[in-house]
């Protein structure tokens, strides 16, 4: 070996303006290298997978070796530092503040004298389950979660996460150890209601729509929320299911329609890592807050129901330019801290739509959608994914095979599936309907029990849960609905 | 092809494929698509690749665009390459030095225009193909009658809107109308956006722009898109604002 890596790999330590060498920087050294990182974002950054939104941010390591040394730096951190050093301070963002606020030492106290390299052991080890790792959840800051993950392999992220179990209600129960449940996503390009109940159906007879009912809508206004829920709710009512609808506005939208009346099971949100981030998608806490208080005074699910929905996305504060030098992958995991606020039935981290400047091909978005399980998991969160990608991305179906049979091995909550696999709304590919006959097919996973129970009284499944064909009661919807026949 | 073993609707329900353009009622084979459904989708998905990763014939459309008497220039971005160029969004929003030196060249010679038209390949090289040419003679018609006058189109590739920004400002433009391939989908990869800014100059942003989207064979036509275009142009051009704000300014002129 030489002594020397390549010379590309060597960071010269930057003297600092002050002429005093900064409070904390860390530094590993390779055969006699030294590579130097400036503070604990840079650590984490440079540490980060390859991934091309950290290159666009100009935040990556510069190679693999470099990498490598600042993966090293970080497995002898320890857990403590991230309490000691914040990434972005909380004078300035209320994420932050909420993280600080959130931290609980009792519960931090079984790990607490760790480095972030012991505590991927400890969380590999057979001795360390289901109870432990629900104790530590909120010992754990977003930081140490996306810190961990960056120094595990895929196959490290879904051993861990199948430990971890997180169970959450509505309208029936989500989140069982070896079941998997499907949000069937009827979008169309103008919200038409024919549309939109025709693409519900399609997904009903596969058997998709346990985690929720779910319309991302192209239009804005409050009317347009209120017919689409109204409509969705009708479906579910007259076909006496045992799910929950959702209508995928903004928040502030679900407010008014709440307060108009409107039949809202879950409400939605697009969140971020920051302050600003979220400030881009029109939200803060207080909102979230508000909006949370209002669906839950329904009342419209079981006592206790989890009413939020939230949706996540590494590169959303990179493109909102709100990542303040953070890795696009911690920027995700603080969006989590925001999540688990508000108490949510369901999250997804919708890990391709975002395009190939923040995760370029199918390797990139599967490592992404695993860590962003893995990471969501271990704060606590009822993580879903969608398993997706854009037509610019250098990805195709079988990347998408590769990802959602993965993530079915680390006990992931939810998929979302559409018909065929393409969203005509939203323009990318997502998994079909189909692909949810092959999770419970050939993967075993069977949706939530109430649903599963409903498939087989409805006539959609046999006694063995396998799909038949379309039964009686659908039919008669279908042809006497209002709705449709309009 | 086989008839599929599970019908998921029988003939005596309401065909779900006449009520939207999804891919509803496949039919399947265990949790597989029918061939035919599974090649369709494969196709779809090949269209789309194949506009996003080929290039536009930048001398054909010069050729086609001076037969029906326009004058065209072509530019680059900062983005080298395609690969570059998906990864890299803000170098394809920045003119290479070499065609910022050429677009002031010819704005030395060629005198201030109102309205620069700024084709870019964006993401659908076959969306700029297909549409950018007859959208241009259309609009050329329509701005022709109003006695405004458009510079030399600027040819732009691996660009995005934002690259229109700078092309306009060095041609001296009032206004610029960005033509962009949209990034593709399944059902239609020849979508070509229209981006409408008003006195453009580089760091304008989007809230700043109108679009008007979706332009193609299918989509929103050829003809009702020039229509569309040229009137928010004169409204644009009334009030001296575009964007978001535009529709408040046209409220209070009238007010």
């Amino acid at each position: 070996m030489p002594a020397l890596p390549h010379p590309g790999f060597v960071l010269k330590p930057k003297p600092s303006s002050t002429g005093i060498a900064p409070a904390m920087s860390y530094a590993t050294t390779i055969e006699q290298t030294v590579f130097r990182f400036d503070d604990l974002k840079d650590l984490m950054a440079k540490a980060t997978p390859e991934r091309s939104g950290d290159q666009l941010a100009g935040i990556a390591a510069e190679g693999p070796v470099e990498r490598l040394a600042a993966q090293m730096a970080l497995a002898n951190l320890p857990l403590k530092a991230f309490l000691a050093e914040e990434l972005i301070p909380s004078e300035e963002d209320e994420v932050s503040q909420l993280i600080a606020d959130r931290h609980d030492p009792k519960a931090f106290s079984a790990i607490s004298s760790m480095t972030v390299g012991d505590f991927r052991e400890w969380l590999l080890k057979p001795e360390t389950g289901q109870r432990q790792l629900e104790a530590v959840t909120y010992g754990l800051t977003p930081e140490m979660v996306a810190a961990v993950s960056k120094i595990m392999r895929l196959q490290d992220l879904i051993s861990v996460a199948a430990k971890r179990e997180v169970v959450t209600r509505f309208r029936n129960t989500i989140g069982i150890t070896g079941r998997l449940s499907t949000r069937n996503q009827p979008n169309h390009p103008t919200d038409d209601s024919r549309g939109i109940a025709a693409s519900a159906i399609d997904g009903l007879l596969m058997g998709s729509g346990d985690a929720v009912i779910g319309v991302n809508p192209a239009t804005d206004s409050t009317a347009d929320y209120i017919r689409i829920v109204s409509l969705l709710d009708e479906l579910r009512e007259r076909l006496a299911i045992p799910t929950q609808t959702c209508c995928l506005g903004h928040v502030t939208t679900a407010i008014k329609a709440i307060e108009a009346g409107a039949p809202v099971d879950l409400v939605f949100q697009s969140v971020a890592g920051s302050q600003k981030a979220n400030a881009g998608f029109g939200v803060d806490l207080a909102v979230l807050r508000e909006a949370y208080d209002a669906g839950r005074s329904l009342k419209r699910g079981m006592p206790g129901a989890n009413v939020m929905y939230f949706e996540t996305g590494q590169g959303a504060a990179l493109s909102a330019d709100a990542h303040f030098g953070v890795d696009q992958q911690t920027m995700e995991v603080r969006a989590y801290a925001v999540a688990r606020e508000f108490d949510p039935l369901l999250v997804n981290t919708v890990v391709g739509f975002i395009g190939p400047e923040y995760l370029f091909n199918g390797k990139q978005i599967i490592r992404a959608g695993l860590e962003d399980h893995f990471c969501g998991k271990l704060l606590g969160l009822p993580m879903g994914v969608d398993v997706c990608y854009t037509n610019h991305a250098d990805a195709d179906q079988e990347d998408m095979d590769t990802l959602l049979t993965l993530l079915c091995a680390a006990n992931v909550n939810f998929v979302i599936t559409v018909p065929g696999a393409d969203d005509i709304m939203l323009n990318y590919q997502s998994l079909s309907h189909h692909d949810a006959v092959y999770c419970r097919e050939t993967l075993g996973r069977p949706p939530a029990p109430e649903f599963e129970e409903w498939l087989r009284q409805v006539g959609l499944t046999n006694v063995n849960g396998a799909l038949t064909g379309a039964p009686a009661a659908l039919a008669d919807y279908i042809s006497s609905s209002n709705l449709i026949g309009a | 092809m086989t008839k599929p073993a599970i019908q998921e609707t029988s003939d005596s329900i309401i065909d779900l494929k006449e009520m939207t353009d999804a891919r509803v009622s496949l039919g399947r084979f265990g949790a597989g698509l029918p061939t035919r459904a599974a090649q369709a989708f494969l196709l779809d998905h090949a269209r789309a690749r194949e506009a996003v990763w080929s290039m536009v014939d930048r001398k054909d459309l010069a050729e086609r665009l001076s037969r029906l008497g326009f004058e065209s220039v072509s530019v680059e971005s900062r983005a080298q390459d395609r690969s570059i160029y998906v990864r890299r969004p803000d170098l394809g929003r920045q003119l290479s030095d070499a065609s910022q030196e050429r677009l002031k060249t010819l704005a030395g010679t060629a005198g201030t225009p109102d309205i620069a038209i700024i084709v870019a390949d964006g993401l659908s090289s076959s969306a700029v193909d297909m549409n950018a040419v007859r959208l241009i003679e259309e609009l050329g018609a329509r701005f022709g009658a109003k006695g405004l006058k458009i510079g030399p189109i600027v040819l732009a590739e691996q660009a995005r809107v934002a690259l229109g920004d700078p092309a306009a400002e060095a041609l001296g433009a009032r206004l610029s109308i960005v033509l962009v391939g949209e990034r593709p989908g399944l059902s239609a990869a020849d979508s070509l956006g229209a981006y409408i800014t008003y006195a453009p100059k580089s760091g304008t942003p989007d809230s700043k722009r109108n679009c008007v989207s979706n332009i193609r064979d299918g989509g929103l036509s050829i003809g009702e898109a020039a229509d569309t275009i040229a009137d928010l142009v004169t409204d644009i051009f009334k009030v001296a604002i575009s964007g978001v704000a535009l529709k408040d300014a046209l409220v209070q002129l009238e007010g």
